[in-house]
């Protein structure tokens, strides 16, 4: 957050398109050394794409981006040497054992011989695979992989590590676990730039988070900033039937509908004069809710209140 | 260290990891290996005596019946044996790239050639250990091959050469599937080659059309050339034909190759 650390990552005027769709349309960041980032947003929201070219695998159309001082472009291989990705998509080797894959990313790396042992009984250590080492990749559960992918990460001591949605898919346990990985990551003075569409995970774990939708920075500040520009909270109204969701829908404003789970979120503050107003409007059109409660703001709040529009929405789309 | 040196260590350390991988999954090596020899039975005991009788000694090297067709065909088996082999390239290669592990590769500071020297050379190696299987069985059910120490090298240059063009052309067919499904079946048609060329019978018996195929796929000059030398039947100009189709094939495949994984993108 200091403005006396030097960025690690700098993106200007960043410019994707696969064909005619527009997946990043002119985005702008600086992420400072020795913290961690969160861009969050929705899928499709371009998250991915951005992971893809900070980390050398596809070219930009305009704008430049520089990782830990070498721009992607011209000096792709300098960027290399100086990060680890961690993709939404397990990089491990399963016909290999965790340790097999392990050392493999040591030798890529030229740690020689006892250098890289030395590492790899480290890292085993470390993320609690030392038990597993020998055992082939193909038969370790969801949150052994996934650690031992960021440990494959890790064997370079990248300065500069990419974690596209690291916890997508982990039982809560694992999740927490991941965190603290994660988190210790950055106590080493290493920068993390993490996507998710986790808000919780978000807010847990970031110095900064932007918001990205439909390829545009929509807002950007510390968890704290972002929950200051929503008023408050919002009031959840569960629904009976589709036909009350859309009558209310309809009724009120700054509401976003939840089709699949017939909820709706309206925003405001549970004051206690909002709140009787709320439910005024809806016995005045004679709408029936079947549960009402009241939630403090968090980023999904943030979310609609930058964009506009809800997560929900889109994930009830895709 | 210098580049080169950085090249030909992430090589090295790409050919362990996939000749460790190869340990591995071995039914796959077992399965490619099985369906050549399946022929070489089928085609010797099921079919050998009749087509045997039908061929003139000077085409096996002296013997008649089923051990002249034997040493007829095992030339034709021995290039089908690599045919069916670099399916295994292309179905690793595939295997590779539509995971994560090729991205992983991307993003790390080592030779950019490096992924692919290794799936070559570990298939290399598996065709050697192909080859080495079938001949041991076509040895075992009599083939005695009459060349000598130095015919004998230049088979086992003619083999690695072709095995080479076959293995670059694999991999670029590994590379430009969009499935692990695909790479398996693509190279297929190449087990097909040995069959409508010289391989099983000699391309003169055929009808016209397919003759002349037969006359010209680059399997014919190979399999003529590998026949030479190892039963002594003429080579003639087939030598020279058959090195400069393995050249013209494992340049362009390699060339192809590059290209399709310099563009690869899984986006």
């Amino acid at each position: 957050m200091s403005t006396l650390r030097r960025p690690a990552v700098v993106a200007t005027g960043v410019r994707k398109s696969f064909g005619e769709t527009v997946v990043l349309d002119g985005v702008d960041l600086a992420v400072a050394e020795g913290t961690i980032f969160a861009l969050l947003g929705p899928n499709g929201a371009g998250k991915t794409t951005m992971v893809r070219i900070f980390s050398t695998l596809v070219p930009a159309d305009a704008g430049r981006v520089r990782v830990a001082g070498h721009d992607v472009a011209d000096d792709p291989d300098g960027v290399r040497a100086a990060i680890g990705v961690t993709g939404q998509f397990s990089a491990v080797d399963d016909l290999l054992t965790g340790a097999e894959n392990l050392r493999l990313m040591a030798d890529l790396n030229h740690l020689g011989r006892r250098a890289g042992r030395q590492r790899v009984g480290e890292l085993l250590d470390r993320f609690g695979l030392a038990g597993a080492a020998t055992r082939p990749v193909s038969t370790y559960s969801g949150g052994m992989r996934r650690r031992l992918d960021l440990a494959m990460t890790l064997v370079g001591s990248p300065r500069v590590i990419f974690l596209d949605e690291p916890t997508t898919g982990l039982d809560p346990r694992s999740r927490r676990r991941m965190w603290d990985d994660i988190r210790d990551l950055v106590a080493g003075g290493v920068t993390i730039f993490l996507t998710t569409q986790y808000l919780d995970e978000a807010d847990e774990l970031a110095d900064r988070i932007a918001v990205l939708d439909r390829g545009r920075i929509v807002a950007e500040g510390t968890p704290d900033e972002l929950k200051r520009r929503v008023p408050g909270g919002h009031i959840r109204l569960q629904f009976a039937d589709p036909a009350a969701l859309h009558a209310a829908a309809a009724h009120l404003d700054a509401a976003a509908a939840d089709e699949e789970r017939l909820v709706l979120r309206v925003s405001g503050n549970g004051d206690v004069a909002s709140l009787r107003r709320l439910l005024e409007q809806l016995e005045e059109a004679e709408i029936a809710v079947e549960e009402l409660s009241i939630h403090g703001p968090d980023l999904d709040d943030v979310f609609f209140a930058v964009t506009g529009h809800p997560t929900l929405e889109q994930e009830a789309a895709r | 260290m210098s580049a080169l040196v950085y090249t030909l260590s992430d090589s090295a350390t790409m050919l362990r990891r996939n000749l460790l991988r190869l340990r591995r999954y071995p039914s796959l090596t077992l399965l490619l290996v099985g369906m050549p020899i399946v022929f070489l039975l089928l085609f010797v005991y099921v079919f050998g005596g009749q087509l045997g009788h039908g061929l003139d000694t000077s085409l096996t090297g002296g013997r008649s019946g089923r051990a002249g067709y034997l040493d007829y065909v095992t030339p034709g088996i021995l290039l089908m044996t690599v045919a069916a082999a670099v399916q295994g390239t292309a179905i690793v290669v595939a295997m590779d790239m539509t995971g994560g592990i090729v991205d992983r590769f991307r993003t790390m500071a080592i030779a950019r050639s490096a992924v692919l020297t290794g799936h070559v050379l570990a298939s290399l190696i598996q065709a050697a250990l192909s080859l080495g299987i079938v001949l041991g069985v076509a040895v075992a059910l009599g083939f005695r091959p009459g060349a000598g120490p130095l015919a004998w090298l230049g088979a086992v240059g003619v083999l690695a050469l072709f095995s080479l063009a076959l293995i670059w052309l694999a991999t670029a067919l590994g590379l430009a599937a969009r499935s692990v499904e695909t790479a398996s079946n693509t190279p297929m048609f190449l087990t097909l080659l040995p069959f409508l060329g010289s391989g099983f019978v000699p391309d003169a018996s055929m009808p016209t059309g397919l003759r002349q195929f037969a006359h010209y796929q680059p399997f014919t000059p190979v399999t003529e050339t590998l026949r030479g030398l190892l039963t002594g039947t003429p080579i003639g100009a087939d030598a020279v034909t058959a090195v400069a189709w393995s050249l013209a094939i494992a340049l362009a495949s390699y060339l192809w190759a590059r290209r399709l994984y310099a563009r690869k993108r899984s986006a």
